[in-house]
């Protein structure tokens, strides 16, 4: 048999554009899961704005913690999915594909990472209806950059975990006492102090200084957040582009590997 | 059937020294074969005889431990993904993405293999033609029925015109007309097309159809021959005695005929020519120890058993 006989060559590009848009259309067909992943944030907004207003934070403080909460919680449920689809599902199709691992991993990273944005952008424009904005348009489009690059960063995380888990329940363990903790210790929740130790921890949370970048762009009006001690914009940027490409990484080297999963 | 059948002298699938183990437990061992070009190819055997894992090692879905595997020409250690783009999986599993349509599967599908978007979509209707799918192409895969999803995914196997076929356990969920319209399809493709075909299944009847089969047994390969060659390996007719105490029975009948009598499954079993004969033979000699004897042609199960000493639904 010549190896010269037709074969497709196999688009990296459209790999990864394909495997993206199915992770958007299955979102979007699941209107539970939209409704869902709309309404939590901005209960949780509201809550913790409403709840803590004693301690003089209010809605414009936790407007960028609720970003990277969804941001966070959106990147991880849509990756949990490897875990069924790997057993049994779509996954095993994709795996035994002549396509290249790398489209695969991007694939499915770009996807949740766009469904991630889809929300982020719709609280973005509900804190820009209903508060008084006094970023300039260039820091909000700054912004949008940075999430996205959250977003891939966390969905990439949430792939490095699911890949080796073998049941859903495994994953919301993790989630409890990792992610959770994750989005505890970044900033969102707790302002910052210098003779805290939650301040200190968190600084060795790269999700810190995404939250940090969130906050030096989007300022609203009466923001009591003090910018100066917060790490400043280029090490927010370095860290969080820094944090994606590791994952990434991350993510390609440990889809090479099978998890006993599949062997049974 | 008169037309040209497919010469099986080139190699499609060379299977060599092949072992898989799993921790301390081997799952396959030491296994070699040979498949030829366009055969209609059967790993029979029960759960646990390693046929799933052999499965999955041919499909690339798990790594290859020891031995060595070519398909039609390329290497699937080195050469892995020339080996996929000539291979098409059926998985046992369901692999449809159940909130899709049918349409929308079998796009990514030829997205995943290559296909450009014009010849996708007529790669697209004429499998969906075949397995009579074309008026289900725009409903989701949640809304069709077990056989419709069957058939969507040996759509979907099929869909980059493979020039090997790799099924798991293609029939499970089939009712008998579906099964047979299965058959139909396979039968036409390695036909007219020479696609090979290689299959694993559990059930005795399905691997009565194809050219060969081979038996697996604990990992090993216990048989490995055309289902009539098999069947005829038996030796004449397979007698079944029931009796309160087979093992007696059985000593004392080779005692008194030198002849192989074994115990499975609680019943004395022996393969002889002239089993009407043998009959009267063994009700004389042994009137007051059996309760019922029939007699029968060797069947698959026969083979089995006549490999393996045991039972072919016997726990492992």
């Amino acid at each position: 048999m010549s190896k010269n006989s037709p074969s497709n060559q196999v688009s990296a590009v459209s790999v990864v554009a394909t495997l993206a848009e199915r992770e958007l259309v299955r979102f979007f067909r699941q209107r539970n899961r939209v409704v869902g992943a709309l309404v939590q944030p901005i209960m949780f907004w509201l809550l913790f704005s409403a709840g803590l207003r004693s301690n003089h934070l209010g809605f414009d403080f936790f407007f960028p913690g609720t970003l990277a909460m969804i941001l966070l919680f959106t990147a991880i449920f849509t990756t949990i999915s490897i875990i069924e689809d790997r057993r049994e599902g779509f996954l095993q199709s994709v795996l035994v594909a002549p396509a290249p691992r790398w489209a695969m991993v991007f694939g499915k990273i770009a996807g949740g990472a766009a469904i991630a944005m889809f929300q982020a952008l719709f609280f973005l424009a509900l804190g820009w209806l209903t508060m008084t904005m006094t970023s300039r348009v260039l820091d909000v489009v700054l912004a949008i950059f940075l999430m996205e690059i959250i977003a891939i960063a966390l969905t990439s995380l949430g792939f490095f975990i699911a890949w080796r888990m073998e049941s859903t329940q495994g994953f919301h363990a993790i989630m409890s006492v990792f992610l959770f903790p994750m989005w505890l210790l970044s900033g969102s929740l707790f302002p910052d102090d210098p003779n805290s130790w939650i301040t200190f921890l968190s600084r060795f949370n790269p999700l810190t200084y995404g939250v940090a970048g969130l906050r030096h762009y989007l300022q609203f009006e009466g923001n009591v957040v003090d910018l100066n001690a917060l790490p400043p914009i280029p090490i927010c940027w370095l860290v969080t582009v820094v944090f994606a490409v590791v994952m990434l990484w991350l993510s390609w080297r440990i889809s090479g590997t099978r998890t006993t999963g599949d062997l049974l | 059937m008169n037309a040209i059948r497919p010469t099986h002298d080139k190699t499609g699938l060379s299977i060599t020294e092949v072992s898989h183990r799993y921790g301390e437990r081997v799952a396959v061992d030491n296994l070699s074969l040979t498949i030829g070009v366009g055969e209609i190819f059967v790993f029979l055997g029960p759960n646990g005889s390693g046929k799933t894992t052999l499965f999955r090692l041919l499909s690339t879905l798990i790594p290859l431990q020891a031995g060595d595997v070519t398909l039609l020409g390329h290497d699937l250690r080195t050469d892995p993904n020339a080996a996929r783009q000539k291979m098409g999986v059926v998985f046992q599993a369901p692999s449809l993405d159940k909130k899709l349509t049918v349409s929308e599967n079998l796009h990514h599908q030829g997205v995943l293999y290559g296909l450009s978007n014009k010849i996708l979509e007529q790669r697209k209707a004429d499998m969906l033609a075949a397995l009579g799918l074309t008026d289900r192409a725009n409903e989701r895969v949640e809304k069709l029925s077990g056989g419709q999803r069957r058939r969507v995914e040996l759509a979907k196997g099929m869909l980059h015109q493979p020039q090997l076929l790799l099924m798991d356990e293609p029939s499970t969920g089939l009712d008998p007309g579906s099964r047979a319209d299965l058959w139909r399809y396979l039968r036409q493709v390695s036909k007219q097309d020479g696609v090979t075909i290689v299959m694993t299944t559990h059930l005795l009847e399905e691997a009565e159809r194809a050219d060969r089969i081979a038996i697996m047994h604990q990992g090993k390969l216990a048989a490995l021959d055309t289902p009539d060659a098999l069947q005829a390996s038996v030796g004449g007719d397979s007698i079944t005695i029931r009796s309160p105490r087979s093992q007696e029975l059985a000593d004392a009948i080779h005692a008194e005929f030198d002849c192989k009598a074994v115990v499975v499954d609680g019943a004395v079993r022996l393969e002889q020519a002239d089993g009407h004969q043998w009959i009267s033979r063994l009700v004389e000699a042994f009137p007051n120890q059996i309760e019922t004897i029939t007699l029968g042609k060797p069947t698959l199960e026969d083979v089995f058993i006549d490999c393996t000493g045991h039972r072919f639904l016997e726990d492992a």
